[in-house]
């Protein structure tokens, strides 16, 4: 491919076959989509052997950009997690609790299972995880537990499991969790999984113990998507990205010299809509994660920016200025008709749907300064509902509805602040000077937000209540612009 | 605090040298009122067009007239030194119409979209200039990179002041 950008087509990726203005896979590959065991539903997209696509299609077309639509990169190469767990901050008493280490007849599994549990409750500051070497036995199951060994280090709970091989391939996990105060057993399940599915597996354990002792659900089996710009040469390289919600198994979802912003996940966690360059102007993408399928959704002069999907999946909420100047539309898959819903001289962007889809809140700078505003869908009624300081923008809310999520400026720096919508109740929950783009994860109790560090930008994370941080550190590059994926079941 | 005092500084440098620059300077929280003093090039250039006089040099200015204009942060108003290349530009367009792309930039602080947003709106207060003083508005495009693409990777007033302007191009 050609192009104004000089782009380079890296030999590893095998080229699509031409198909009008759509991206697909040179091979097809059918997608079991989840697995279900008895009461366990368990999704897997990650089984799946890595397969890479470019387009031949809408860019070859119009003779723009070094783009390419990559699916799942293959797993060998996406396991090794660009971003790093660093934990700053935690709460005053998380609950100790032990993850025994989980190992089929003693042999080694590709991933350890009971560390990446021990990680994820870690990672939730709720959490404090036993270090294995100072554990005295290795239980597989209740019936070989002695509960001295565990009360006696003060651990408040136990997490024991038995990995066994399938005889058609593939692991099975028994896995329990008990107390260790009055020696009970809290809860016994079984999952199942590939080899790859190995990481599900130990999600889908932390998701299990973390709902069962905090009241929550746990949402470590979720994923983000996130952008990173990266140098080559006198160039940047613009990544679009969706690894695991711990960082690990990083996929590359689009790369092009141009920037790539504004993702934003279809409710279902299978699609993303995102802003990209590629064409040498703004425009909005809709991409299948399964199979990179993709399509252009807006080509208009100006603005094309800030998609938001809506909570039932059938239209964007989006931010367009070819009517002069930034407003806030609506776009429908069914009809493919745009309404305009905003019409003001001021700057209006940043939507963002409420959970129940009848209201949308955006920024508005209409009052003289950034502030948040909600538009009613059914009424049109607009009010302003931010008054603290002279900048707060890019809202999101929390799944209740009732946390709000922003970007506030005090004395020239700028956080992440939350508000509640009831109580009026603001508080600032990040420290550094530069942090913008907050997501709220799905079960309503982290924020994960992009920040500074020196120049460079990486993905911070702070509970709700502003009592657990950590940093999620990149090896390389810019990281900014992460979405918190819905759940996916 | 360290950085407070050397705005402080360019403030105060700043207002000696242009007060009727800082008279209408925004106020947000003080964040960065002074960074005019950072863009010596541009000060210079604002000095020498002051009498509204632009003749003695349009003709060399013709080749060699600025094609980066900068703002004040949050701002989208056209500062004098730019309306004085822009002249320059404007009549040799008007007299040779050509296809001219201006790309509006932001600088890092607030968030993306937003300056997304605010970058079209300095674009366009470029490509609206044009136009008044003839330029066809067939000619011009004005769009927006946000704070995409900072001419300055780096996160400091002297970046920033680079980094908040219009390319004509």
């Amino acid at each position: 491919m050609n192009d104004k950008n000089n782009g380079r087509v890296y030999t590893e990726y095998k080229p699509g076959k031409y198909l009008s203005s759509k991206y697909r896979l040179s091979k097809c590959i059918c997608s079991k989509r989840s697995r279900t065991f008895g009461r366990l539903s368990f999704s897997s997209y990650l089984s799946f052997p890595g397969h890479l696509l470019k387009s031949n299609g809408l860019l070859a077309r119009t003779s723009f950009g070094l783009v390419l639509a990559i699916m799942w990169l293959g797993f060998n190469t996406s396991a090794q997690a660009e971003l790093a767990i660093e934990i700053t901050e935690g709460v005053d008493n998380p609950a100790r609790i032990a993850v025994v280490p989980m190992n089929p007849g003693g042999a080694m599994l590709s991933e350890d299972i009971s560390a990446i549990v021990a990680a994820d409750l870690d990672r939730s500051g709720l959490f404090q995880a036993m270090s294995r070497v100072n554990m005295l036995s290795f239980p597989k199951s209740v019936s070989e537990v002695y509960y001295r060994d565990w009360s006696v280090p003060g651990m408040e709970y136990l997490v024991v499991g038995d990995v066994q091989r399938e005889p058609a391939g593939g692991y099975k996990v028994v896995f329990s969790l008990l107390q260790v105060h009055g020696e009970r057993k809290l809860f016994t399940e079984l999952v199942r999984g590939s080899e790859n599915e190995l990481r599900d597996i130990a999600h889908y354990i932390s998701d299990k113990v973390y709902e069962t002792i905090t009241g929550v659900r746990g949402a470590f089996s979720t994923r983000i998507a996130y952008v990173t710009a990266t140098p080559r040469g006198q160039d940047l390289v613009f990544r679009l990205m969706v690894s695991d919600a711990d960082g690990a198994r990083e996929r590359l979802m689009l790369e092009s010299k141009e920037p790539i912003m504004s993702p934003s996940w279809a409710p279902n966690a299978r699609e993303l809509v995102y802003v990209s360059f590629e064409t040498g102007r703004p425009a909005i993408y809709r991409q299948r994660l399964s199979d990179a399928q993709r399509e252009q959704v807006t080509n208009f002069r100006g603005l094309n920016g800030a998609p938001a999907w809506s909570p039932d999946g059938k239209q964007l909420a989006l931010v367009l200025s070819k009517d002069g100047n930034p407003e806030i539309y609506l776009f429908s898959f069914a009809t493919r008709a745009f309404t305009r819903l905003t019409k003001h001289f001021a700057i209006d962007t940043e939507p963002t749907w409420t959970p129940d889809g009848r209201a949308l809140l955006f920024t508005s700078d209409r009052g003289g300064s950034p502030q948040i505003y909600k538009l009613t869908l059914d009424s049109g009624a607009v009010e302003r509902i931010t008054f603290e300081g002279s900048y707060n923008a890019r809202p999101r809310l929390a799944p209740d509805g009732r946390t709000l999520v922003l970007v506030h400026r005090q004395n020239g720096r700028y956080h992440i602040a939350s508000k509640d919508l009831v109580s009026n109740d603001f508080r600032i929950l990040s420290e550094t000077r530069l942090d913008e783009s907050p997501t709220v994860s799905p079960n309503g109790a982290m924020v994960i937000y992009a920040a500074k560090q020196g120049n460079k930008g990486v993905l911070a994370a702070v509970s709700i209540d502003a009592g657990v941080r950590f940093l999620l550190p990149s090896s390389r590059g810019d990281v900014r612009e992460p979405a918190w994926a819905p759940f996916s079941n | 605090m360290k950085v407070q005092s050397i705005k402080n500084i360019l403030l105060v440098g700043f207002c000696t040298v242009f007060l009727a620059a800082c008279s209408s300077t925004p106020k947000d929280d003080g964040a960065s009122t002074g960074t005019g003093g950072l863009n010596t090039g541009n000060d210079v250039a604002t000095g020498s067009v002051g009498d509204g006089s632009v003749s003695g040099s349009s003709l060399d200015g013709d080749a060699n007239a600025d094609t980066v204009f900068y703002f004040d942060f949050d701002q989208a108003i056209l500062k004098p030194e730019s309306r004085a290349a822009l002249r320059t530009h404007a009549a040799r367009l008007a007299a040779n119409p050509s296809n001219v792309r201006l790309v509006g930039h932001a600088d890092e602080r607030g968030t993306r979209e937003y300056n997304m947003a605010l970058g079209e709106r300095r674009a366009k207060a470029v490509r609206d200039f044009l136009v008044l003083n003839g330029v066809s508005s067939s000619n011009l495009e004005a769009i927006s990179y946000g704070e995409e693409r900072p001419a300055v990777a780096m996160s400091n007033e002297a970046a920033w002041a680079q980094n908040r302007r219009v390319e004509m191009k």
